[in-house]
């Protein structure tokens, strides 16, 4: 007699963000049996949220809006100088208007998620996954009942929340996981960090007009382009944010912090919101990771090898909880969608991390593309470097008062094969700028290349093709 | 006849093409002479150093078409919890040419100083051709001087041309030329012509708050993509301008309050309306007709256009052209600019390079802006055959415009025209927020012959609207190109 055991999923993804959703439907649209939980485990200050992970709810795309928001502000200053009556520059803003407009747009994704999950065949279940062993998993729901599921094939998607910080009570500050939802405006602002997650809210808050300062443990985005990174806070103080370098807060009592500098000496200072934003980490507590012997870093991190895959053979990672990969959105989704390729339709195509361009969207936004400068200069040493730097002004930034040397691009070139190996620009609408540049660059690109490029104009991308000065 | 100075390189006209190539030359130690000469408009504007681009072409355009987005933004404010902006707030347009003038100006000045620290010698002079290396000179009051050059350049580029039909239109409209100098709002605006031109123009125009009509004879945007052409006329008239399709106007009088009463034609039947403000934007033609091209035998079209090699040379052999007025380029900034360059460099730097226009990425700033690079779908078509191409298309939404329910979602669009052979990406086209910036890059991508899977197999950055670029999957023909959001 033939006993059949059938697990009563093929694919189990656990985690309903980037990419365990591209994962999970890329899964069934092949007529796999898949089931996908996500459950958000309420922050320390109680806030939660729906389907669609870090970046529909609490990262790119409400960031993106509030940036939106500030911006929208600063056109002030040009729209009066261009004609236009009515516009009081120093009008005021209401934030719960903005957090109410963002928010329903963030129901409509969750919405839309859960739809497609349906559309496309995937089980959506909202319950707590823990692994028991590697074909088994438990799921505790809302009310906490439990249940038993198995799978022949896992995959952990879990992303990352804040850090906390250590010695301070949570719930004396807030983190990214509450800014985005706060029904009350901030006011006076404190950040605790330099990530670029700090920086991108200190800068939309200071833009929305509240008193923002920063407090830097040592330097900002410590693992960027260190020119690029001075210039993005340069740019922000000029905007009237308030950076404390070198120090780290020590005591948070009720609305006063206190923090020390690296000397020692101490400050106090009364805020109405605290905005922990210091790093990520992996949301790999609780998974049951130690049952089925899954290793992970010192940041807890999953480790997996070049086909993501655990050392635990039928369980799988991708996104933010993984080892040495990039916390990127269209990352985890390609890796999702590349890994589906490989267990299910015999492809042998990885991911491939260079040359990934990315942006931070501060105020005066940056983008760049493969090796910072220090990079560059580690890999390949100073004399086989040429880099091209420009500084523009806008056009547009003519008509108000705006730093006319602050805009600027960098080229690093490898003097060998005249390879464009970093790319770096800050300026106006950064992210539009730079993603044409990365299908030229992953190919190979020259600086011949880019010269021989007609640029478009009035444009500030056209400046990237027109480098001429080099050191 | 006394020759005042003798030169290695002289350019006549100082706009994009002749700045940049008298710069270049004079770079490797040659003596350059440049002469710039605005003629007046029939309605007597003039404008100072730098040529079309700078002070009636680009420059202003998009500092115009920006302060009507920048009205438009209002909506966008309130939503995003702004107070105290108004909706209602009314334009100043004095106040915004005061702005835009004041930057041209400090362009002329820029450009002024640069030829003088190359050691340019500027002529603010009209140039005409005397001999094929003489050159007249005539300045305002009528004195003239003659220089001799080994080498000449022709870059007088081009203005504005008129319909023929109707007696005495110089008169009664104005064009391109004066747009961005009137010393008064245009009011109720009629624009005449389907170029880029009368749209980006007939788009700003109305961002700022006048009512304007658009009259077309035939089709829009004659020579691009078609199926963006009706999405950028269906935008603009979501916006509330007027177009007046296969109609041509036959007479234009001034009225007793300085108003033009205009007749047109439109399938036969004729129609009739009054506007503040008439712009021809039906075309433009090379301003060659002074420069007595014909006795010394340099060969131009029957549009004025000078027919060069593909190395700029004109038919007369230290005669050279580029830019606008050369027959066969297209009439852009970019190309004029790196064309003089490259001349410069063979000319004076022993260089060989020429000028490639294969892939030269565009921009229109219409109302919705629309980026292009290589093959329009008529053009592939045409070329390639319906078979040999597949259109990858997609209707996508700016995350910005959640702002706004009113935004019109279907509106933004991108197509990827790919060759089926060789899988090679020869067309992009977006339309859409930011075109200009957006499509620069990808410029360089299929210069290389990028392939759509190398698209593919790039990562986006999220969130954008480049990255929709990345990620097309819907075939034209077969698939639905609308997508859901994030």
């Amino acid at each position: 007699m033939k006993i059949v055991f059938r697990y009563s999923y093929d694919l189990f993804v656990i985690g309903g963000g980037s990419g365990g959703l591209a994962s999970s439907k890329a899964a069934a649209q092949l007529g796999k049996k898949v089931a996908l939980a996500d459950f958000v485990v309420p922050s320390p200050n109680g806030q939660t949220w729906g389907v669609g992970g870090t970046c529909v709810n609490v990262g790119c795309i409400p960031k993106k809006m509030f940036h939106i928001a500030a911006q929208l502000g600063d056109y002030r200053q040009d729209q009066g100088r261009v004609g236009w009556s009515g516009i009081n520059e120093n009008g005021s803003h209401d934030w719960n208007k903005m957090v109410q407009v963002v928010s329903n747009m963030i129901l409509r994704l969750n919405r839309m998620h859960e739809n497609n999950l349906k559309i496309a065949g995937v089980q959506y279940i909202n319950s707590l996954a823990k692994l028991i062993n590697p074909n088994t998993i438990e799921l505790t729901d809302q009310k906490g009942e439990k249940s038993i599921v198995t799978a022949e094939k896992i995959i952990v998607s879990v992303g990352a929340r804040p850090k906390l910080y250590e010695g301070l009570n949570p719930q004396s500050y807030i983190t990214s996981d509450d800014l985005f939802w706060m029904r009350r405006p901030p006011g006076k602002s404190l950040i605790i960090g330099g990530s670029y997650v700090a920086l991108e809210c200190a800068g939309f808050l200071n833009g929305l007009g509240y008193d923002t300062q920063v407090l830097v443990r040592s330097k900002l985005l410590r693992k960027f382009d260190q020119q690029y990174a001075q210039l993005v806070g340069q740019y922000m103080v000029e905007k009237g944010v308030k950076f404390h370098y070198g120090c780290t807060p020590t005591k948070i009592d009720g609305k006063i912090v206190t923090w020390k500098d690296k000397n020692g000496k101490e400050s106090s200072e009364k805020f109405d919101t605290v905005l922990m934003a210091i790093s990520r980490q992996a949301n790999t507590q609780n998974l049951g990771l130690e049952n089925v012997g899954i290793q992970i870093d010192e940041n807890q991190k999953i480790i997996v090898n070049k086909y993501d895959q655990t050392n635990c053979p039928n369980i799988y990672a991708v996104g933010d909880c993984v080892s040495g990969k990039l916390e990127l959105t269209p990352t985890a989704i390609m890796a999702g969608r590349k890994l589906i390729k490989r267990l299910y339709q015999g492809s042998s195509d990885i991911m491939d991390y260079r040359d990934v361009a990315t942006t931070i969207f501060t105020p005066l936004e940056y983008s760049c593309i493969g090796l910072s400068e220090e990079r560059a200069i580690e890999k390949y040493g100073q004399d086989n470097l040429k880099i091209f730097e420009n500084v523009f002004k806008p056009v547009t930034w003519n008509i108000s008062a705006r730093n006319p040397s602050i805009c600027q691009g960098k080229l690093i070139v490898r003097k060998d094969t005249d390879q464009i190996i970093g790319f770096h620009y800050i300026g106006p609408e950064a992210a539009e700028v730079t993603q044409g540049f990365a299908v030229a660059i992953r190919m190979g690109a020259t600086k011949a290349d880019f010269d021989s490029t007609v640029g478009i104009h009035p444009s500030a991308a056209e400046e990237m093709v027109q480098m001429k000065k080099f050191r | 006849m006394q020759i005042s100075q003798e030169f290695d390189f002289f350019v006549i006209g100082g706009g994009s093409g002749g700045l940049a190539a008298a710069k270049q030359a004079a770079s490797y130690g040659a003596k350059v002479g440049l002469a710039d000469f605005v003629k007046p408009s029939p309605q007597g504007t003039k404008w100072g150093l730098g040529g079309t681009c700078v002070n009636v072409g680009c420059i202003p355009k998009k500092l115009m078409h920006f302060a009507a987005m920048a009205g438009e933004l209002r909506k966008d404010q309130i939503e995003a919890g702004w107070i105290d902006t108004d909706i209602q707030g009314k334009h100043d347009w004095n106040r915004m040419t005061e702005n835009v003038q004041n930057h041209i100006k400090k362009l002329n000045f820029s450009y002024k100083n640069q030829l003088n620290k190359k050691e340019v010698k500027y002529y603010n002079k009209l140039a005409e051709l005397e001999k094929s290396n003489i050159v007249k000179l005539i300045d305002k009051d009528g004195g003239i001087e003659f220089i001799k050059s080994k080498y000449i350049l022709i870059a007088v580029g081009g203005r504005p041309s008129y319909p023929e039909n109707i007696p005495e239109i110089e008169k009664k409209v104005i064009t391109s030329d004066d747009l961005f100098w009137l010393p008064n709002n245009p009011g109720k605006t009629l624009i005449v012509g389907a170029s880029y031109v009368a749209l980006e123009c007939g788009g700003f125009l109305n961002g700022l708050g006048y009512d304007t009509t658009i009259m077309v004879r035939s089709i829009l945007l004659r020579g691009f993509d078609q199926e963006i052409a009706g999405k950028i006329e269906d935008y603009m008239m979501e916006n509330g301008i007027k177009f007046i399709k296969e109609a041509i106007p036959i007479n234009i009088e001034l009225t007793e309050n300085n108003k033009r009463l205009v007749t047109w034609t439109q399938k036969g039947i004729q129609h009739s309306d009054i506007f503040d403000t008439v712009i021809i934007a039906t075309g433009r033609k090379s301003d060659t007709n002074k420069l007595n091209l014909e006795q010394i035998g340099v060969k131009t079209n029957k549009n004025g256009k000078i027919i060069c090699t593909i190395d700029d040379r004109t038919s007369i052999m230290n005669i050279y052209a580029i830019g606008d007025c050369v027959e066969g380029r297209p009439e852009l900034t970019p190309t004029a600019i790196k064309c003089g360059q490259l001349l410069a460099n063979r000319l004076f730097g022993g260089q060989k390079k020429m000028m490639c226009y294969q892939f030269v990425p565009t921009t229109i700033f219409t109302p919705l802006e629309y980026g292009c690079i290589g093959y329009s779908e008529e053009e592939a078509i045409n070329k390639f055959t319906q078979n040999e191409i597949i259109i990858y298309h997609s209707i996508f939404k700016p995350l910005e415009w959640n702002l706004l329910e009113s935004h019109y979602a279907q509106a933004c669009m991108i197509k990827l025209i790919v060759l089926v052979s060789t899988r090679r990406v020869i067309g992009l086209h977006y339309l859409g927020p930011n075109a200009g910036e957006i499509v620069q890059g990808y410029a360089i991508a299929m210069k290389l012959g990028a392939t759509k899977e190398q698209f593919d197999s790039t990562i986006g950055i999220h969130p954008t609207c480049s990255e929709e670029i990345l990620t097309l999957t819907a075939i034209k023909g077969i698939d639905n190109p609308q997508k859901e959001g994030c």
